[in-house]
């Protein structure tokens, strides 16, 4: 293991500037039991300098009380949270751990592998950028590594890394890499999985973690934290040419309700904005819109991004519109590009995640949430289950807990409902309990 | 938490530059946002649970942007051990003012004095406060309150939902938590329960002093570099005042000191620095080796699960 002092006086201030101009990276590490992937998490935060002494200590102590030599840290201490997880050795929950780069902040939800592997699965990876899948160049790609894969190809997260790890106890063997790489494409292509990055480390020794390691000479891609860093997030590589999209969170009439800060309240004094983000595509003053339901069209007379007047906004802001005319748009609204409304659907085929102990079957009343509208819904057919190696479909009644596969819902209203592949906001769905209020299920718009 | 310098990025060719999108500090202040409007339309009654700390002043700044023009709809509520620094009384005092918005205020000195609860010997109020913030979310019939804890904070906060149950008796049970998708927040909850709503659950330290520096945002005093009367403590400087008062052979000095959190006076310490305004403070964090808790909270170096044990009582 290299040196955990960590090497503070490398560390420079750097000017808050260079601070504001880093990008944001959501992503998700899976893997099975033993492949790692604490270790490999530990190596992060530590190789980012986002583990500082104190938390150190504390993990150098606990992992000397169970028998770890000296100088040598267990890993999993870092990430598992919960007195139930340290004490079973187990994880329980995702975990959410953060560092940062030059370049990038990462926010980096950390999916335990074997206790409810989907939930947390679909979970970690639902806005992820890109979810990195661990492999024991040992054992290659094993049952469980396919179906990781098979849950991260139905949420079309953007990228997938597939990090062969131990390459160390393989004596660094290129051949025993190749063999995995032409697996996991091979697999990649059974379940549609568009681009896959395989690379060989040792989240052990730190080999090509951060560093480029001189033991796989063999290797000229890049490193894993290069991969990090460039990949494009989902923001980035969405269409730009996607329609605007804003599902209306609540609308500000502030009226008498004015902040005392505001310079000029009679400006203010019919102030009536239509609050939410930005879903999809961007808008300007100016544009003509349709609000949906009812297909009213206006024109965008003002814009506040994060409460300071703008001429355009962009996806994932947070902004206030201003509208020309009067028009009902209340929360669950939506206001679209001009003519591209989605149309409403009061029936959709969705591809199901089932969270919740208690099975979804045909017949039970459930509620929906999509965007900003809560919906009550019926589950009108369990169609079929996945087999979570293939994909394949096989009939079925009802889908329990972990299981996958597809449902038609029929809705007690109108839904703006968009295909997932083409909008992941305006295709995704949660299923709520309408008694005791659990979350039931994700889904997916099929088509 | 911290960031790092590598060669690696000085030494990247131009290809490999990305369009640059939304700031990482957009992006988290629009997820912000959209969290406090996505609570304030689905519940009834929220309040912000506001201690004049940094972390509670972002979010009170994030709610002012949320609904500007207009007035943020809601109260705030603090929790009074009695033991706080006056600076920060007086720092809640003229925010509230400012902004326009109703003060609650729970104190841990009533429920000490009618005997509700006892002062411990260790005299740290900070595990007091449960109970008068419990009664309080009661009393007001607050179904939904906000908070300014962060996922980086600690180990049990980094497994907490962004819209996290508590039930009938204010408990949170880690281990049965609702799966959270997209930006789809799951706030449905009986009769009795309420949920604590956390808008900047995905920030961590260096992006909140980026963020105040960025937004210019009024803070404390304490925050930032000053002479104070001092004795060293368990590694820690505590300030002289009323309610922590130096034991024998704990000699008293005047150092340059400045607070990373600002807590119970009786139980939050300081440390030397001279950063003395927003981008000093900024840059002094990146530098840190310590986390704030550990560098300067004395309740959370109690136990490894400190946290998590007052998380599941219903602390904040």
């Amino acid at each position: 293991m290299s040196n955990l002092a960590a090497d503070v006086s490398s560390r420079s201030a750097r000017s808050t500037a260079s601070e504001r101009a880093r990008t944001l990276f959501r992503f998700a590490t899976a893997g099975s039991v033993d492949d790692g992937k604490s270790t490999l998490v530990g190596r992060l935060l530590h190789d980012a300098k986002a583990i500082l002494a104190d938390q150190l200590e504390q993990v150098a102590a606990t992992s000397r009380q169970r028998g770890f030599a000296h100088g040598e840290f267990d890993f999993a201490l870092l990430t598992d949270g919960l007195r139930a997880e340290r004490e079973q050795g187990i994880t329980i929950d995702v975990a959410y751990r953060y560092f940062a780069t030059d370049r990038r902040s990462f926010i980096l939800a950390d999916c335990p592998g074997h206790v409810q592997y989907t939930r947390n699965m679909v979970t970690g990876s639902a806005t992820a950028d890109a979810v990195i899948v661990l492999v024991d160049a040992r054992k290659g790609i094993i049952e469980q590594t396919r179906r990781h894969l098979a849950v991260v190809s139905l949420l079309r997260v953007a990228h997938v890394v597939i990090a062969v790890n131990k390459i160390d106890l393989v004596g660094f063997d290129e051949n025993r890499f190749v063999e995995i790489e032409l697996e996991a494409a091979r697999v990649a292509e059974q379940l549609g999985l568009p681009g896959i990055h395989v690379l060989p480390v040792s989240a052990l020794e730190g080999d090509n973690i951060v560093d480029r390691s001189e033991r796989t000479p063999w290797y000229q891609g890049p490193t894993l934290i290069d991969l990090l860093e460039s990949l494009p997030t989902a923001v980035e590589i969405e269409d730009t040419a996607a329609p605007f999209r804003l599902p209306v969170q609540l609308v500000l009439r502030p009226q008498g309700g004015l902040s005392p800060e505001i310079a000029d309240p009679e400006r203010y004094r019919d102030f009536r904005g239509f609050a939410g983000r930005i879903a999809a595509g961007t808008v300007s003053v100016g544009d003509s819109v349709d609000v949906f339901p009812g297909g009213h069209s206006t024109t965008v007379t003002g814009i506040h991004i994060a409460g300071q007047e703008a001429d355009a906004a962009t996806a994932a802001q947070s902004v206030t519109l201003t509208l020309a005319d009067e028009i009902d748009a209340a929360r669950g609204a939506v206001i679209a590009a001009s003519g591209t409304i989605p149309a409403g659907r009061r029936e959709a085929v969705v591809e199901l995640f089932q969270l919740d102990p208690r099975a979804t079957t045909t017949g039970s009343k459930v509620l929906v949430k999509h965007g900003t509208a809560t919906v009550q819904a019926l589950i009108a057919e369990v169609i079929d289950r996945r087999d979570l190696e293939t994909l394949a479909h096989h009939d079925a009644e009802s889908l329990a807990v972990n299981e996958i596969g597809r449902v038609r819902l029929r809705f007690a209203a109108n839904l703006p409902l968009e295909p997932y592949a083409q909008s992941r906001e305006g295709g995704s769905l949660v299923l709520i309990h309408p008694a005791d209020g659990a979350t039931l299920a994700a889904a997916t718009v099929e088509d | 938490m911290s960031t790092i310098t590598r060669s690696l990025s000085e030494e990247r060719s131009d290809e490999t530059k990305r369009p640059q999108g939304l700031s990482a500090l957009d992006q988290l202040e629009a997820e912000g946002i959209h969290i406090i409007r996505e609570v304030v339309a689905e519940f009834e009654r929220p309040v912000l649970l506001f201690s004049g700390g940094k972390d509670s002043v972002v979010v009170l700044h994030l709610a002012a942007k949320a609904f500007a023009p207009g007035k943020v709809p809601f109260p705030v509520l603090h929790v009074d051990t009695g033991h706080n620094f006056p600076e920060v009384i007086a720092f809640r005092d003229e925010t509230v003012a400012r902004l326009g918005i109703d003060l609650e205020v729970a104190r841990v000195q009533d429920y000490i004095d009618d005997g509700r609860l006892a002062e411990r010997p260790d005299g740290t109020r900070n595990p007091l406060q449960t109970q008068p913030l419990l009664d309080a979310i009661a009393a007001g019939k607050h179904d939904a309150v906000f908070g300014g804890a962060r996922r980086d904070e600690d180990k049990a906060r980094a497994k907490e939902r962004i819209i996290s149950l508590r039930d009938e008796f204010g408990q949170w049970d880690p281990r049965n938590q609702r799966p959270e998708l997209w930006s789809l927040y799951n706030g449905r909850h009986l009769p009795g329960q309420h949920v604590r709503a956390f808008p900047i659950s995905n920030w961590t330290e260096a992006d909140i002093w980026n963020y105040i520096d960025r937004e210019n945002i009024a803070l404390p005093p304490l925050y930032y570099a000053h002479q104070r009367e001092v004795f060293r403590r368990d590694g820690m400087w505590w300030a002289v005042g009323e309610f922590s008062q130096p034991r024998a052979g704990e000699e008293v000095v005047r150092r340059t000191v400045r607070y990373r959190t600002v807590g119970d006076m009786s139980c939050t310490g300081a440390v030397e620095s001279d950063a003395a305004d927003t981008a000093s403070v900024a840059a002094e964090v990146q530098r840190s080796t310590l986390t704030e808790r550990g560098a300067t909270r004395a309740d959370d170096r109690i136990s490894e699960a400190a946290m998590e044990d007052r998380k599941k009582d219903g602390y904040f």
